[in-house]
């Protein structure tokens, strides 16, 4: 026997497990069990504590059960298609959504004094910046998963371009929190992709002037005001002020047991604004305490890891990097939410994944997993 | 394009572990800014907790002070004269508005807001707390809340609030007694004990009301309540009830008091009855009148400016502030003094040609009528109202004496009665001249002052008193309204005589003197007989007055015809009834009423309601009470 056919033998799997694999059953579903069960977990404890902060609202809380059906139904037909689909769409669905933006940004819907929406005769209402949030970390990974990795200098110009056209689109609707979501999509492939330590030194460098240019020339009166907000909120307590002392009270006041379900004095005497919506994790502190958080951090950490685990067992470059990328940018979610209102960030407007009201969302995060379940699930036999 | 010796070929293993790498970095990235916000959340949860504890409780718990409700007011019947009832008030919570004064722009076209509307506001803002509900227009009609609800989402702050006001159910009859309650002023704000008062806008202010504040107002109550951040009420937690103020019974009568007022209707005096053996005030009217429902929820300026520029001053007390020259009411107290001092007895006669003069002068002091009574004793000097006896009697007995014996029946001093701003008028002496009037006393000034003109003036109060402690056979009374407090503090008013008028003489005196009151009006020849005229059941006793208004210059005659209605004389009339047993004590003064005769049927009226519990047959239409709808 040659080396060759020994070594394709030794790949054969000999112990049934070729056959067993036909009536794997997750595997023909096209579904990964861990995360889903994950996930799952997640958005019960979200319709939980939504029914509670939302204060006792049956109908709401069924409607964000609907968007939970409509996204984990997304989320299972997206599976289904195979990551080169994805990656031969991706150019176009990155142009689509540049598209839609600038047609935002023209023909908008000015709602609550942002220009976010765009209506379609006979559907409704959407928002393409939602959009870009999947279609960014898409049109980066096609991008340099057809270039050798590291990337050039070049490369990295032309995706810094890619990146920074529909982020500087999203942050003049105003949505500030939103185009920095999606830049931080676009960054995190660049990132996995291998950009060179020196540049994210040289990045971070560079970063000082271009903040003081944002600061005086880029963000909106009440984006600035958000931030003086954050580093003062004592300054104005009944104004600007009082969403972050609220959620802090609430936070605190719930101690390591938390005051239990329902019983959130904070949420429940609306004294907690967006209870429900951006700071439920604060009426969910409050309620739930310490250890609540404590469960809730492990739950996202044990996506976020399965999610990466995904990732580097991918096969190929686009995989990977757009795995990668769209695991990362839940992190920053979580991260962004959960540190805004605690009070260490700015509040920006991140929803908390799976546990704030709000059918978008939940959508574009489905479909991310979709997207990594399909990932997880295409993988050929043999590399 | 690609250089020839920099070719490279995409390599999926090295790839691949470049990613790794990155990936592993990431991760632990990640688990370092899962601490941070671990970090985060055990410092607010743990370490920081019992700060956010106190701060949540301070958000969801409030102390709310309830307001007791006011003491009622009954007439000594058991008739209501002073309610509480629910009225809607709007007030604002200014932690709830962003703008007050955008605020109070919308709402002005709503409620019609007048300018001293939106400065009383904002007076009591300034000295408001932050979170309590300041309010904006208390006593809101129908309309208005109907107005506000249409308009309420645009009115974020603006709440509409109940609580128990001030009712008086009939109206302005019993304005001068009782007085009302208003809202308190920021200079009553500044005295009062703010946690006795917490919660209660409305305050005595003159009256009854006034004078019994510390016993209608009651015990204020607490309770801790939760609300939510819009500062609605969500539960009561802890509640220690408010205790309702006494209760007050008073003396007056509702029928007499009517009675009184509507005798008086369309003219200005007073008419206080008083029952000589407790001092208890039956009736105590004062005309014209205002209304006091309207002060209680703020009086409109227009409406007040109204009450304060009238001519005939219905915001004037005149029973107890109006100062007049009793005029010959004062002869039978002043005839007691006559015998007390041994300057005359009842057998005592002078000849009256119709005047008195002072030796070595040629002033004559005319007596009302002219050419004379002829010969006249005490008790015809009474009967017919002699002014030269009183002249004669006057000059002997002299300022001081007069003085010292005259105060006894209250003349000069406060009754003490239980009312606000009582005037003491003046009852003069030498002493008094000189620190007043830095003058000394002249002879002649004596005979005007003899016969309750000059100096002296008295208050329909001061008379009716007076009035009665001669009724009284001299025991001294002081009037007062109360008869009763129940509740927290119960009390009873003491009913009797609490010293005795120091008579040198027979005490059967007060009893002749007494016969001549009631031939006054019995008698013939009484000035007030044809008031006595068919009374039944009963004998009343009496005496009119008249009092000048404008001096008359010597030999000038009196002519009502050539001067105005303003300058008539003053009527009055005393009396008191039954004569054996006297039951109500009475004193009428009507303002330029011409002569004290023509208002002694007022007086009668009292009598015959009180003793036969007749109504008078021939009552003036009463005036339109637009608060008895």
């Amino acid at each position: 026997m040659s080396t060759t056919q020994d070594r394709f033998l030794r790949h054969m799997p000999r112990d049934g497990s070729q056959f067993k694999r036909k009536f794997d059953l997750w595997g023909m579903l096209h579904i990964d069990p861990p995360l889903l069960v994950a996930l799952l977990v997640a958005a019960g404890i979200g319709l939980f504590e939504l029914y509670s902060a939302s204060g006792k609202h049956l109908d709401m809380t069924l409607k964000q059960m609907m968007s939970f059906s409509i996204g984990l139904t997304v989320m299972f037909v997206l599976a289904q298609i195979p990551p080169r689909t994805y990656q031969t769409i991706s150019p176009w669905f990155y142009a689509g959504g540049v598209l839609l933006l600038v047609a935002v940004a023209v023909v908008g819907d000015v709602r609550m004094g942002a220009q976010r929406w765009l209506s379609i005769p006979g559907f409704g209402s959407v928002q393409p910046s939602e959009f870009m949030k999947l279609a960014m970390p898409m049109m980066l990974a096609w991008f340099l998963a057809a270039r050798v990795l590291p990337p050039s200098f070049s490369s990295v110009g032309i995706a810094l371009a890619l990146i920074g056209v529909p982020a500087l689109l999203v942050a003049e609707q105003p949505d500030l929190g939103t185009a920095i979501l999606v830049a931080a999509s676009g960054l995190f492939v660049l990132f996995l992709a291998g950009l060179p330590w020196w540049m994210i030194g040289g990045f971070a460098a560079a970063m000082a002037p271009l903040i003081w240019v944002a600061w005086n020339y880029l963000l909106h009166d009440y984006q600035r005001q958000r931030v003086l907000t954050l580093i003062d909120p004592e300054a104005d307590p009944l104004g600007n002020g009082w969403n972050i002392i609220q959620s802090k009270t609430a936070i605190g006041s719930g101690g390591i047991t938390g005051k239990g379900w329902m019983n959130g004095s904070q949420s429940h005497l609306e004294f907690l604004p967006e209870g429900h919506t951006d700071f439920i994790i604060a009426a969910y502190s409050e309620e739930f305490g310490l250890i609540g958080v404590v469960i809730l951090f492990s739950l996202y950490l044990f996506i976020i890891g399965r999610c990466l685990y995904i990732a580097s067992t991918a096969q190929d470059s686009y995989s990977r990097l757009l795995a990668g990328a769209i695991t990362l940018s839940f992190f920053v979610y979580v991260f962004v939410n959960a540190g805004m209102v605690s009070g260490i960030l700015p509040v920006v407007g991140v929803p908390l994944p799976f546990i704030s009201y709000g059918g978008t969302a939940i959508i574009t995060l489905c479909s991310g997993f979709g997207i990594l379940m399909s990932i997880q699930t295409h993988k050929k036999l043999i590399s | 394009m690609r250089r020839h010796s920099t070719i490279t070929i995409k390599d999926n293993q090295q790839e691949a572990a470049l990613f790794r790498r990155r990936a592993i970095v990431a991760g632990i990235f990640v688990l370092l800014m899962f601490g941070v916000l671990f970090g985060r959340y055990y410092f607010l949860q743990v370490i920081e907790h019992d700060t956010y504890t106190v701060l949540s409780e301070n958000n969801r718990v409030h102390l709310e002070a309830i307001a007791p409700p006011r003491g009622f007011i009954f007439d000594r019947k058991g008739r209501l004269l002073a309610d509480n009832q629910p009225t809607f008030s709007l007030t604002i919570n200014r932690q709830q508005v962003e703008d007050v004064d955008a605020l109070l722009a919308r709402l002005t076209p709503v409620l019609n807001l007048t300018p001293e509307d939106l400065r009383r506001f904002k007076a009591r803002a300034r000295v408001a707390r932050k979170y309590e509900e300041v309010p904006l227009r208390l006593r809101l009609s129908e309309e208005d809340i109907a107005r506000f609800s249409e308009v309420k989402y645009d009115m974020k702050g603006a709440n509409i609030n109940v609580e128990l006001s001030r009712y008086y159910p009939h109206g302005d009859l019993f304005s001068h007694a009782i007085g009302y309650v208003s809202r308190i002023s920021e200079k009553e704000e500044k005295e009062l004990d703010p946690v006795k008062y917490a919660g209660t806008n409305l305050i005595g202010k003159i009256g009854i009301e006034k004078y019994y504040e510390e016993h209608l107002h009651g015990k204020v109550g607490y309770q801790h309540v939760e609300t939510n951040a819009h500062g609605r009420l969500i539960r009561v937690l802890k509640k220690t009830p408010p205790v309702r103020g006494s209760d007050l019974t008073l003396h007056l009568d509702y029928d007499l008091q009517k009675i009184a007022h509507d005798q008086l209707a369309g003219r200005r005096g007073a008419v206080v009855a008083i029952d000589p053996t407790t001092g208890g005030v039956l009736a105590f009217v004062s005309n014209p009148t205002f209304d006091p429902n309207a002060f209680v929820g703020g009086i409109p300026y227009k409406l007040y400016s109204e009450y304060r520029d009238h001519l005939d001053k219905p915001l004037y007390n005149r029973a107890l502030q109006g100062v007049y020259p009793p005029g010959s009411t004062i002869k039978p107290f002043e005839g007691m003094g006559g015998l007390h001092y041994g300057l005359v007895n009842w057998d005592y006669r002078i000849g009256d040609r119709g005047f008195f003069t002072l030796p070595g002068d040629s002033h004559q002091f005319r007596d009302w009528k002219k050419g004379g009574h002829g010969v006249v004793d005490l008790h015809k000097a009474i009967v017919e109202s002699c002014d030269t006896y009183f002249y004669q009697l006057s000059d002997r007995m002299g300022v001081d004496r007069f003085h010292d014996w005259m105060k006894h029946f209250g003349f000069g001093s406060k009754t003490g009665i239980d009312l606000v701003n009582e005037k003491a008028a003046t009852l003069p002496s030498i002493k008094w001249k000189r620190e007043r009037l830095k003058a000394p006393w002249y002879r002649g000034e004596m005979m005007s002052v003899g016969i309750g003109q000059g100096y002296f003036t008295a208050t329909p109060l001061q008379l009716a008193m007076a009035t009665a402690i001669l009724a009284n056979g001299g025991n001294h009374i002081k009037p007062h309204l109360l008869k009763k407090a129940t509740g927290t503090k119960s009390f009873e008013n003491i009913n009797q005589s609490d010293y005795k008028v120091p008579y040198a003489g027979d005490a059967a005196d007060w009893e002749r003197m007494k016969m001549s009151m009631r031939d006054v009006v019995h008698g013939p020849g009484g000035t007030a007989r044809a008031t006595g005229y068919k009374v039944q059941g009963y004998e009343m006793a009496g005496k009119t007055g008249t009092a000048q208004v404008k001096g008359i210059k010597q030999g000038a005659k009196y002519d009502e015809a050539s001067i105005g209605e303003r300058f008539w004389d003053h009527a009055w009339f005393i009396g008191f009834a039954p004569v054996d047993n006297p039951k109500i004590a009475v004193a009428v003064l009507v303002e330029n009423g011409k002569h004290g005769s023509s208002v002694a049927p007022i007086a009668r009226t009292l009598f015959d309601f009180e003793l036969l519990g007749k109504q008078p047959e021939v009552i003036a239409p009463p005036p339109q009470e637009a608060s008895d709808e």
